[in-house]
């Protein structure tokens, strides 16, 4: 019971500390101070204390999305295991009512985003679908190595499986999944290299253009909803890639929030390291991540 | 020791994607030679010492790693050319056919029976997919050069593919096969640089002037 | 004495190698012609037991291909003294070199009991035609080199990965790996049969690309276009011939595995293929020696039916082996002088050669009848010995279709052939310095006299020869 209250307390407070530890590492990593860690917490609070202004044009699709977004994601969040403990909701084929559940929230942004009738955020739905066809397939291809290996088809059970934890004899599928989902997660979460989240120009945009529209309360939502999803992806990663399990129960809190912070260190320097791709390069790379994952898939499969 | 090998053997096919993927050929050559520093250490590590095998992983490591690569970088210099253009089949779909290509070695090598002491090794699905995704870089390319590039992916397969008989096949052919290795892209080098110099450009795509009319 | 076959080639092209004088170095090739034909006779009358630890023995496979080679080789090589003194303005080091070398290798292929030996005198033999296919360095030339380089490296690439598999094969069944043909033919009936089908799929690639198997020919029309007819007549006449013998000897440890069906199925397949291929594309073509290229692909579909039916029609079949190369050696020289004459290879631009060179138009003309399988040339008794076999054993659609793509090439090679020979003089047809020479004449000529002879007469001691090749390919049938 603990561990499940726990579990909600994690996923409710500390999924926006992550985009402020990527900003502080590329502040760092040029040279400048940059902003307080909790800056992002500063910035939600601020936002919902705000009032909002609607276009005349929207409906109430435009009202849902990032509702239905923040609802889907935490519901997510809800089946996904935080180190080695069991998930809240455990069922077998939870595996498949997660991916469903990023897709809902998917559709209700890209939905949102056209309600609004404006060109530029049409243009981030089409780029945001086309790019989610390829990567989709890279995160079932992890989930069914994952099956494979574990023999579940809950997320619980197939990232707490011994021999998913077994570096040694699996370590070269692992790997490739690992950097599968690692492109993945960059592209699901609109991070240099597919998508500059600092950018201002909107027509290179993917992510931000989509919630041009939104602001005050329901622009808050949608940036603690961005934060949660980056947590929970982030969550998956860091199962497969630094499995560990022990006896104390702090310690693997612990070593759990520590991954998750050193996970959000790495997606900066990254940042920092690369530079945006063009547009028409993305796909390649997303086609890379997906053979990637197919790679490991058929390495298990054997 | 057979686990190393497997991890080897997944890194080489990594690279080969690589050389599918990209579109510098610098990058290329330097992906094909680390393939091939790869694969001659792996006689190393899964037969037992003997000066016979260290005299082959020698020869395989210089020849592949350094020889070959040196002599595609200088006709690359030679040739001022850096860049591939777009393959016959556009980088997207040569990735996915090379993903293909994987799958069905695979499922290809499953229906081969091993012997006794190679149960579960890569070997068998790394040779055939490595040359599977050679002919790919030689059948889709354009620049002379990518396509003496596929070829030595190719060479690489079967090369992975001979480990297997390292015990068998005596010296001499093997050091034959690596002699004519050499031969072969040096005689290829030569023709690049005549085809430079007869159609001032490496486009294999020019290579049209004779057809049945 | 038969590693001496393939050294004193060898030292040959050392030879010429050194000799700075151009007019004076083609004087090699025939005499080491010479030394080559008279210890082929003997090697073959008194077959040596093996030597090199059993790793080079001459049997009647062998013999048969050095009874086919070294002739072929001789006549180009005194055509080559003719030829030569005609293109005077190019140095012939690397031409002579390289013809030697490649009689060198094509020896040691046919004594070879290694597969991994002969493997490696075929690469060589490979390696060693890429230049003298760019002796006239122009872009035509070169992009033929290009595409032959490129397509026969694959080739070669396949057919070594297909030797590795029938090791390998070995391994499996629990022997120890061997690469040496008479083990592997006495072990045959154990070796594992998935291994042996990707094996025998693999060289027929592989070796097939060699021989110009359709689909795989695509280099032939070029490198046989663009290289002058000396070459080409060494490349169809003695290559073929080479890479067939890798092909036979695989072949040979299938066939002694026991269960034949695929190996047949696959060789007849690709054989009619190969002639279908090549009956269409000789109907429209415009340059005579890629014609010669598509009637060399068509012959190599003939020999790869009667591989595959074999029975009663497998004696016919080697000894069409045995007769392509001199019929084409006629062709490709003969074909090499209208060439000079005319300075050009289109059959619009050459007619009525049999006015202006009547030797060598002469000899093309009968090197056509010869090749299309016209009596009283030798080839009609191999090609009816073929067709009549494949009935006899109670084939039908195979036959038929064989005959059917036959016809066909017949009438798309006497539509450019017969003009060719017999068409009034065109005006604007160029008309160089070159005449007929005993040198350039004479070879064609005598090969020509061997194909009229063995059509009337075949000398028992080679129906001798043959017929025990035959017996290895089949066992007891």
């Amino acid at each position: 019971m603990a561990d499940y209250v726990l579990h909600i307390l994690i996923l409710l407070l500390l999924p926006p500390l992550l985009p402020g530890v990527i900003a502080r590492t590329k502040a760092i990593c040029s040279g400048r101070t940059g902003a307080p860690l909790l800056q992002n917490y500063y910035d939600l609070a601020r936002l919902w204390s705000k009032g909002t202004v609607f276009s005349t044009a929207t409906t109430w699709v435009f009202r849902a999305g990032p509702l239905v977004g923040l609802a889907a994601i935490l519901t997510a969040g809800l089946m996904m295991p935080f180190g080695s403990h069991q998930a809240p909701i455990v069922f077998s084929g939870d595996m498949l009512l997660f991916v469903y559940l990023f897709g809902l929230a998917r559709f209700f942004t890209m939905a949102a985003a056209l309600d609004t009738g404006s060109s530029f955020e049409g243009m981030g739905a089409a780029r945001e679908a086309s790019f989610a066809c390829l990567a989709e397939p890279a995160l079932l291809f992890t989930l069914l190595t994952l099956t494979k290996l574990s023999g579940t088809y809950s997320l619980s059970g197939m990232l707490a499986h011994k021999s998913v934890m077994n570096l040694l004899h699996e370590g070269a599928a692992l790997l490739l999944l690992a950097g599968g989902l690692y492109v993945v997660i960059l592209a699901e979460n609109c991070r240099i290299p597919f998508d500059d989240p600092t950018t201002h120009l909107e027509l290179t945009m993917i992510h931000e253009v989509m919630v041009l529209d939104h602001s005050g309360p329901l622009f808050g939502t949608v940036l603690y909803g961005a934060a949660v999803k980056l947590f929970v992806l982030g969550a998956l990663v860091t199962h497969i890639a630094f499995p560990f399990s022990s006896a104390s129960e702090i310690l693997d809190w612990g070593v759990f929030i520590l991954s998750q912070l050193l996970l959000a260190v790495v997606i900066g320097l990254t940042e920092s390291l690369m530079a945006r791709l063009r547009l028409t390069r993305v796909p390649h790379l997303l086609m890379v991540a997906c053979i990637l994952t197919a790679f490991a898939l058929l390495l298990v499969l054997r | 020791m057979t686990q190393l090998a497997d991890q080897l053997l997944v890194v080489v096919l990594l690279l080969n994607f690589v050389v599918l993927a990209t579109s510098r050929l610098s990058v290329s050559i330097r992906a094909v030679a680390l393939q091939g520093i790869l694969l001659g250490f792996l006689p190393s590590i899964i037969h037992t010492f003997s000066w016979h095998l260290a005299a082959i992983s020698c020869g395989m490591i210089i020849v592949k790693g350094l020889l070959i690569p040196f002599l595609l970088t200088r006709a690359l210099q030679r040739l001022l050319v850096q860049r591939e253009p777009e393959p016959f089949l556009g980088y997207l779909a040569t990735l996915l056919a090379g993903a293909v290509c994987m799958a069905v070695s695979f499922v290809f090598a499953d229906r081969l029976p091993l012997a006794a002491g190679h149960q579960g090794l890569l070997f068998v699905p790394a040779a055939i997919a490595t040359l599977l995704i050679g002919l790919l870089v030689l059948v889709t390319r354009r620049k002379a050069v990518s396509q003496v590039i596929g070829y030595l992916v190719l060479e690489n397969g079967i090369f992975i593919f001979g480990q297997l008989l390292t015990e068998a096949m005596p010296m001499m052919v093997e050091a034959g096969v690596l002699l004519d290795l050499l031969v072969g892209i040096f005689v290829m080098g030569i023709v690049i640089g005549h085809i430079k110099t007869e159609f001032s450009s490496v486009d294999t795509s020019r290579l049209t002037a004779l057809r049945d009319t | 004495m038969v590693p001496m076959l393939i050294i004193m080639p060898l030292v040959g092209a050392g030879v010429a190698w050194l000799v700075p004088d151009n007019r004076w170095r083609p004087w090699l090739l025939p005499v080491t012609g010479l030394i080559h034909i008279f210890l082929t006779i003997d090697l073959v009358s008194y077959p040596p037991q093996a030597s090199l630890g059993g790793w080079i023995r001459l049997d009647s496979l062998g013999s048969l291909v050095l009874l086919a080679i070294s002739p072929l080789f001789l006549a180009c090589a005194f055509y080559s003294v003719g030829y030569l003194a005609y293109r005077q303005e190019r140095s012939n080091r690397t031409l002579c070199m390289g013809l030697l070398v490649c009689l060198g290798a094509m020896s040691l292929t046919a004594v070879a009991r290694h597969l991994g030996l002969l493997w490696l005198a075929l690469e060589t033999t490979t390696l060693v035609m890429a230049p003298l296919i760019y002796f006239n360095r122009n872009a035509r030339s070169l992009e033929a080199t290009w595409k032959y380089m490129l397509i026969c490296s694959v080739g070669i690439a396949l057919a070594l990965l297909g030797i590795l598999f029938m090791a390998y094969s070995t391994m499996v069944a629990g022997q120890e790996a061997t690469l040496l043909i008479d083990p592997l033919v006495a072990a045959a009936r154990h070796l594992s049969p998935a291994w042996l089908h990707a094996s025998f799929v693999f060289i027929l690639v592989g070796f097939g690309t060699k021989i110009g198997l359709a689909p795989l020919h695509t280099w032939k029309p070029d490198a046989y276009g663009e290289s002058p007819g000396l070459v080409g007549a060494m490349l169809s006449g003695g290559l073929v011939i080479c890479a067939f013998l890798g092909l036979i000897r695989v072949y040979q440890v299938c066939l002694a595995a026991g269960d034949t069906s695929f190996y047949r199925d696959a060789l007849i397949v690709m054989g009619l293929i190969s002639t279908a291929f090549a009956a269409i594309f000789l109907v429209r073509q415009n340059d005579f020696k890629r014609m010669l290229a598509y009637s060399s692909v068509e012959h190599v579909g003939i020999v790869v039916i009667g591989l595959g039916l074999g029975r009663g029609a497998l004696f016919a079949t080697l000894l069409h082996l045995l007769l392509n190369g001199f019929a084409k050696g006629i062709l490709f020289l003969a074909a090499g002088n209208i060439h000079r004459s005319y300075n050009s290879k289109r059959c619009d631009m050459v007619h009525g050669v049999l006015r202006r060179l009547p030797w060598s138009g002469g000899l093309f003309l009968a090197g056509f009848f010869a090749v299309t399988a016209s009596p009283p040339f030798a080839m009609f008794i191999s090609e009816f010995g073929i067709v009549s076999g494949a009935f006899a054993d109670g084939h039908t659609v195979v036959p038929v279709l064989l005959l059917l793509c036959l016809a066909v090439a017949f009438m798309g090679m006497a539509a450019n052939v017969l003009p060719m020979a017999f068409g009034e003089r065109l005006r604007d047809s160029e008309r160089t310095p070159y005449r007929d020479s005993l040198l350039t004449v004479g070879p064609p000529l005598m090969l020509a006299a061997l194909l009229l002879v063995f059509g009337l007469w075949l000398p028992a001691p080679l129906v001798r020869i043959i017929r025990d090749a035959g017996m290895i390919l089949e066992g007891m049938s």
